[in-house]
C-alpha cells in the first residue's frame, strides 16, 4: 500500500515525524471486563481465545473489554472512538473506578485504581477526576448553579468560594442567565453544557468526557472544542474524550484509541491513523476524512538533497497540508523548508507532494 | 360433620388436630409464660412508658386546653403552609368548624394529638428502616416478610400482646397504632430510594460522594415524592387505627364511635365518623399538595 500512496516520493527519503515526547498519565495494562454473575471464571477462557459471541451463548456472560493496553499521555487529550457498544463508556468508567476490572490494571500516578480502598477511591475521585456523562446525569432537584458546585460541595468547599468558580464556568459554556433554572427547563444541549460546567468547576487534573458534545449543535460544538483545547493548553489537564465523530477526534485528540467489540483496533496519533489505517474497520472510519486538515507537513517531509540549498519558504512541521498548500501557492514557490519542533530546518516538501497527499483517497490505496 | 364424609375414613374427612387437652396445655403454658415474663420486666416497661405517657398527656392537654380559636388558626395556617392552596384551606376550615359546632372539638383534639404523635414516631422509625432495606438486599429480604405479616394480621390481634405487656391506656394504644402505621413508611422509603435514577447515583459516585452525602444530596431528595406518599399513608393508617385502639383505652373520636356501636347511638356514631373523615381528608389533601409542591423542579416554568 505504501508504494502507491507515496507516489512520486522515494520511500527512503521520507523522514519520520519528530513527535513530542509524552509522559504516560493513565496506563492501562491487559484490561479485561466480563459482565455477569461469575466473571472471574471465564477470564482464562477469554484469554485463550473465546469470542464474545461464544461467551454470551455458552455462559451467558457479556464480554465488555478484552485485553486493552494503552498509555494515555499526561496533559494531553486522548480520544476513544468506536461504534456503539464497542466498550467506550465501559473503558472510561474503569479510569475512575465506577467499574472495576475483571483482570488487568489501571495505573494513575503509579497507583492501581482497582486496588484502592473505598476511602482512597473516594479521595481520588474528589480531587483527581471529574466526569461528564453521556446522558448528562444532572441532579434534577438542583438548579444549574447548584449542579455546577456539586463536586465542590462534596469536597466541603464553602458555597461562597464554589459559586464564584461555578459562575465562571457556567458563563464559559454559554449558560449565563440560566443559573437558577432547573435541568428540566433546559434543552438537551443546554443540559449537556451544565454537565460540562459541573466537571470543569471541579478543576480536577483528569477530565473524563463521555460523548460530552454529542447533544450540541455544530456552532456550540466547535466553541466547546475550543474551550477544551484552551483548557488543555493552559492547564495541561489529562483529558479522555469519547466520541463517535472522527473529525472531532482528529481535531481534539493527541492520541486516538479505536475500539472494536471491546478490543483495541488501532491506536496512535490522528495522522498515523489517517495515513496508515491497519484494518478495514479503521479504514472505513477514515475514508471520508479531509486529509488536508489532518495530515501535517512533518509526516510527509523528505530529506533535502545535499547539493541544493534550503528553499526560502519555511514552514513549521505542524502545518496542515491545506495550510501549507495555501502558503506555498501564495508565495508562488514550488517547495518549502519544513522546520523541526525546535525551529531547525529538517526537510523539504514540494507543492506536488502536498497536493498528492491531500487528494489521496483511502479507497485508492 | 361426619354426615358429609362421602364415605371417607375419619382421618381424611376431618382435618387432623391436636387433642383438646394438648391444645389447652399449650395455650396455658404460653400465656402464663408470657405473663410471668411481663411481670418480671414490668419495672423496665414502666420506666420506658412513663415518659411517653407524660409526653402524650402534655401534648393532649396542649391541644385541648388551648382556646379553640388559637388551635383553629394554627391548623389552618399549617394546612395552608403545606399546600399553598385556598381550596384546601377553606375545606379544612369548614371541616374544623363543623366538628366544633357538633360538640366534638375536645374529642377531635385528643384524636389529633394522638395521630400527630403516632405519625411522627412511625416516620421516625420507618424512615431509617426503609433506608436500611434500600441499602442492602439482605436487609430487604428479612424486613419484607415481616412487613407482610404486620400488614395482613388483623389489627385487633396485635392489640392483645400490646395489652398484655403494657396494660390498658394511651401508651399501649399508641404502640399499637405505631406498629400498624409504620409498614407503609418502610416500604415506600425502600421503594423510593431503589427507584432513584442509576445514572444520577453514578454521577454522585463519580464526584466522590460518601454514602451519607449520597443519601442526603441525591437519594432522599429524589425519592421525596414516594416518601411523601409514605407519610400520607402513615397518617391515614394512624387515623383508622386510632378507632381500633380506643378499645384499649385511647380517648377521642374513636371512643365515641366504639360507644355508639355498643349502644346503637346512630347519630353519635355517624357524627364522630364524619369528624374522622373530615380530619383524614384535610390531612390527606394537605400532605399530598405538599408532596407535589416539593416537586416543583420537575415542572416546566416559563419565565
Ligand atoms: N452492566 C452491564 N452488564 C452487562 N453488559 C454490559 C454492562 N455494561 C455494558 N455492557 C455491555 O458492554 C458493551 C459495551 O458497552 P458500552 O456502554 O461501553 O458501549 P459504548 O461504546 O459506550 O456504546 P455507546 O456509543 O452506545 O455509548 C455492550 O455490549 C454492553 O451490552
Ligand atoms: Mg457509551
Amino acid at each position: 500500500m505504501t508504494e502507491q500512496k507515496m507516489t512520486g516520493q522515494n520511500q527512503t527519503d521520507i523522514l519520520p515525524p519528530d513527535e513530542e515526547e509524552t509522559v504516560p498519565g493513565i496506563q492501562i495494562h491487559n484490561l479485561y471486563k466480563i459482565f455477569g454473575p461469575h466473571p472471574a471464571r471465564y477470564v482464562q477462557a477469554v484469554r485463550d481465545g473465546m469470542t464474545k459471541a461464544d461467551l454470551n451463548r455458552k455462559h451467558h456472560h457479556s464480554l465488555g473489554l478484552k485485553d486493552i493496553s494503552t498509555d494515555l499521555p499526561a496533559g494531553r487529550i486522548s480520544v476513544i472512538m468506536g461504534l456503539s457498544g464497542s466498550g467506550k463508556s465501559t473503558l472510561l468508567r474503569h479510569i475512575n473506578g465506577l467499574i472495576m476490572p475483571t483482570a488487568g490494571e489501571v495505573l494513575i500516578d503509579g497507583q492501581d485504581v482497582a486496588k484502592m480502598s473505598p476511602d482512597e477511591l473516594r479521595t481520588f475521585r474528589r480531587h483527581k477526576t471529574a466526569m461528564v456523562f453521556q446522558k448528562f446525569a444532572l441532579l434534577p432537584h438542583r438548579t444549574v448553579l447548584e449542579n455546577a458546585v456539586y463536586g465542590l460541595d462534596i469536597q466541603g468547599i464553602p458555597r461562597r468560594d464554589s459559586t464564584k468558580r461555578a459562575r465562571h464556568w457556567i458563563e464559559r459554556v454559554g449558560l449565563k442567565g440560566y443559573e437558577d433554572r432547573y435541568p428540566s427547563q433546559l434543552s438537551g444541549g443546554m443540559q449537556q453544557r451544565v454537565g460540562l460546567a459541573r466537571a470543569l468547576t471541579n478543576d480536577a487534573p483528569i477530565l473524563l468526557m463521555d460523548e460530552a458534545f454529542s447533544a450540541l449543535d455544530p456552532l456550540i460544538r466547535m466553541d466547546m472544542q475550543s474551550v477544551l483545547l484552551d483548557l488543555q493548553k493552559e492547564l495541561g489537564k489529562t483529558i479522555v474524550f469519547i466520541t463517535h465523530d472522527l473529525d472531532e477526534a482528529l481535531r481534539l485528540g493527541d492520541k486516538i484509541v479505536i475500539l472494536r467489540a471491546g478490543e483495541v483496533s488501532q491506536q496512535g496519533t490522528g495522522e498515523e491513523i489517517v495515513l496508515h489505517p491497519q484494518n478495514d474497520y479503521v479504514r472505513a472510519f477514515v475514508k471520508e476524512v479531509n486529509r488536508g486538515r489532518v495530515v501535517r507537513l512533518r509526516s510527509i517531509l523528505r530529506r533535502k538533497s545535499p547539493e541544493r540549498d534550503w528553499p526560502g519558504l519555511r514552514l513549521p512541521g505542524a502545518t496542515t497540508l491545506e495550510e501549507a498548500a495555501r502558503r506555498i501557492l501564495d508565495t508562488s514557490a514550488t517547495e518549502a523548508t519544513v522546520l523541526s519542533r525546535g525551529g531547525e530546518p529538517r526537510g523539504v516538501v514540494t507543492l506536488s507532494d502536498v497536493m498528492e497527499n491531500i487528494l489521496t483517497r483511502e479507497d485508492e490505496i | 360433620m361426619a354426615s358429609s364424609c362421602w364415605g371417607l375414613p375419619s382421618l381424611l374427612c376431618n382435618a387432623p388436630e391436636l387433642s383438646g387437652s394438648t391444645l389447652r396445655q399449650m395455650r396455658r403454658t404460653i400465656d402464663t409464660g408470657f405473663r410471668d415474663l411481663v411481670r418480671a420486666w414490668s419495672p423496665w416497661i414502666d420506666a420506658v412508658t412513663a415518659p411517653l405517657q407524660k409526653f402524650l398527656n402534655g401534648l393532649e392537654s396542649l391541644f385541648v386546653n388551648t382556646p379553640w380559636i388559637v388551635v383553629f388558626v394554627a391548623l389552618l395556617l399549617a394546612a395552608y403552609a403545606a399546600s399553598r392552596s385556598w381550596k384546601i384551606l377553606i375545606g379544612t376550615a369548614i371541616g374544623l368548624f363543623g366538628i366544633g359546632w357538633f360538640g366534638l372539638w375536645q374529642d377531635a383534639m385528643i384524636t389529633l394529638s394522638m395521630v400527630t404523635v403516632c405519625t411522627l414516631i412511625a416516620v421516625a422509625i420507618g424512615l431509617p428502616i426503609g433506608i436500611l432495606a434500600a441499602r442492602s438486599d439482605r436487609a430487604q429480604r428479612i424486613i419484607s416478610p415481616v412487613l407482610d405479616v404486620m400488614q395482613t394480621l388483623p389489627s385487633f390481634v396485635y392489640l392483645i400482646p400490646v395489652v398484655v405487656i403494657f396494660g390498658i391506656g394511651k401508651v399501649p394504644g399508641m404502640i399499637a397504632v405505631v406498629i400498624y402505621a409504620t409498614p407503609p413508611m418502610i416500604r415506600l422509603t425502600n421503594l423510593g430510594i431503589r427507584l432513584v435514577d442509576r445514572e444520577v447515583i453514578e454521577a454522585a459516585d463519580a464526584f466522590g460522594s460518601s454514602e451519607r452525602q449520597k443519601l442526603w444530596n441525591v437519594q432522599l431528595p429524589l425519592s421525596l415524592p414516594t416518601l411523601m406518599t409514605g407519610v400520607n399513608q402513615t397518617i391515614m393508617m394512624s387515623l383508622s387505627m386510632v378507632v381500633v385502639a380506643s378499645m384499649v383505652g385511647v380517648g377521642g373520636l374513636g371512643r365515641n364511635v366504639l360507644q355508639a356501636i355498643n349502644n346503637q347511638f346512630f347519630t353519635m356514631g355517624f357524627l364522630n365518623g364524619f369528624a374522622l373523615v373530615a380530619i383524614a381528608i384535610a390531612f390527606d389533601r394537605a400532605s399530598q399538595a405538599f408532596g407535589r409542591r416539593l416537586q416543583r423542579h420537575s415542572e416546566v416554568r416559563d419565565d
